[in-house]
């Protein structure tokens, strides 16, 4: 539609011109001296207008999006008692309220209560009873504010929930992990922050006969770094 | 008993490189946005162009507002995080300003100030991407991590890793594909991709048949991304495969996922 007019508004100077060139029509016009500019002319300025583009500067600022952390605390393996559990955490902060995480963690199963109890042979090896899993999350500062530390000080913090999905390689296979929880930040410097961390690994296990889905609940403590 | 440990030793190493290869992704990712950060020119001090600027106790819009710089007076900036800057004021005062406010500051030649900030443009113009996504794979699950260089703004190549978790057998699968996006300036854009490469399946230790198998795979999908916000897409894609297997007939799998994605 628009180059319709246009197509339009260029013809009617071609027209003018044309019939003002014509001495015949010349007079007719009144206006024969000041015949319209050719379209060419017309062309060329609305193609290259001759404007200073003024030079945008961007800052170079010390962007702080990322957040890498350790943790440390307890895993409660199902069926498997509860453990030591340790690992990294990476951590990219998207929007004041969304972020995206990754976790990878190590942990080690001990003995079900059937093998302590019969003092039988053991269901899994040694290295079958390594745990360790990656997860990738997506989270959401859901209740941010301050904490006061007597009159004087003020923290910021934030809760936190995170959803996500990986794998456990535990007792010989790799098993799809989905994992939820939520979390509190603790930010003691600009730059750095404490963590405490609830969350729920699930997974589908067979080993001890029937199938069945196995929360297992972790609770961490972590330090971070934004950088 | 050694029996088990032979298995264990054969296991352990491939558990150890899907972690690699989750925490390598993330590395390259964060190198790749701190270049973009490197990339933008140095300058530290703005002054108050505004009757006043805010400062907040906190990089959010809920955190109390506790200060206030007048007109004419500078500010240096210290950091940034997601939308929001820390500031301090001449007289040593420290707060968190949010973007809005920080463009509406002078430099120190007297011309407007503006920060790096993704836009729908360059979801469209964008030449790297990265993302994660999951979801079935011929009834397991499926967990894959991609990267995609963008020829023109209709054709990508992506590199694409998997690692499949199903109830009879895991495995891992990697290829290569080409995406075309017919319409790639609209916010939800529709593409239709074509590629190919490897997969790999190992039984679980608890079925007592099968052995690990290689078998090369192409595929066909259509799919699209929709533009949320900064650097950050949605995607959601379907996948038709074809394994050649080294049986008499090929195996088709049917593949459904959802996941984020950033660009760069």
């Amino acid at each position: 539609m628009e180059s319709r007019f246009r197509v339009l508004f260029l013809a009617l100077p071609i027209v003018m011109f044309g019939l003002s060139g014509c001495s015949a029509t010349k007079n007719f016009f009144g206006r024969g001296d000041k015949s319209a500019p050719p379209p060419a002319e017309i062309d060329e300025q609305v193609i290259d207008p001759e404007v200073d583009r003024r030079e945008i500067k961007e800052p170079k600022i010390d962007s702080e999006n990322f957040e890498i952390g350790a943790f440390a605390g307890i895993l409660s393996i199902e069926d498997f008692g509860s453990d030591l559990v340790y690992g990294v955490r990476l951590a990219y902060h998207v929007t004041e309220g969304f972020f995206v995480e990754g976790t990878v963690g190590k942990s080690q199963a001990g003995l079900t209560s059937f093998e302590i109890l019969s003092g039988g042979a053991p269901i899994l090896s040694d290295s079958e009873r390594d745990f360790l899993y990656y997860n990738l999350n997506v989270g959401y500062n859901i209740l941010p504010g301050e904490a006061f530390i007597g009159e004087a000080r003020a923290y910021n913090t934030g809760l936190y929930i995170v959803a996500g999905l990986g794998s456990t390689r535990f007792a010989g296979d790799d098993r799809f992990t989905v994992n939820f929880g939520a979390g509190y930040r603790f930010v003691m410097t600009d730059s750095i922050a404490f963590h405490m961390d609830f969350r729920d690994h699930l997974y589908d296990i067979d080993i001890l006969g029937e199938e069945k889905t196995a929360h297992n609940l972790e609770a961490t403590l972590g330090i971070s770094l934004f950088f | 008993m050694s029996e088990r440990n032979i298995t264990t030793i054969h296991s352990t190493p491939r558990s150890i490189k899907s972690l690699l290869i989750a925490v390598l992704a993330f590395v390259m990712l964060s190198t790749a946005f701190d270049e973009i950060a490197q990339a933008a020119e140095h300058y530290k001090t703005v002054s108050v162009a505004d009757p006043y600027l805010e400062m907040r106790t906190g990089p959010g819009r809920g955190y109390p507002k506790f200060y206030a710089v007048d007109r004419g007076e500078s500010v240096e900036i210290i950091k940034r995080r997601t939308d929001w800057f820390l500031v301090r004021a001449d007289n040593g005062k420290e707060g968190w300003v949010d973007r809005a406010q920080m463009e509406l500051t002078l430099q120190s030649d007297g011309s407007e100030t503006s920060f790096a900030n993704a836009t729908q443009e360059d979801f469209t113009n964008a030449r790297w991407e990265t993302g994660l996504l999951a979801g079935d794979f011929g009834g397991a699950n499926i967990v894959s991590l991609y990267g995609g260089y963008s020829l023109n703004p209709n054709v990508a190549i992506e590199v694409w890793g998997s690692q499949i978790l199903g109830n009879f057998s895991n495995g891992w699968m990697g290829s290569v594909n080409v995406v075309h996006e017919t319409w790639p300036d609209w916010r939800i854009s529709p593409f239709f991709t074509l590629g190919g490469g490897v997969i790999h399946t190992s039984p679980k230790s608890t079925i007592v048949q099968g052995q690990d198998r290689t078998d090369q795979v192409a595929h066909v999908g259509v799919g699209f991304r929709v533009y949320a916000t900064r650097r950050f897409i949605m995607r959601a894609e379907y996948k038709s495969y074809v394994v050649f297997t080294s049986r008499d007939d090929n195996e088709e799998v049917e593949e459904w996922k959802v996941g984020f994605a950033f660009f760069f």
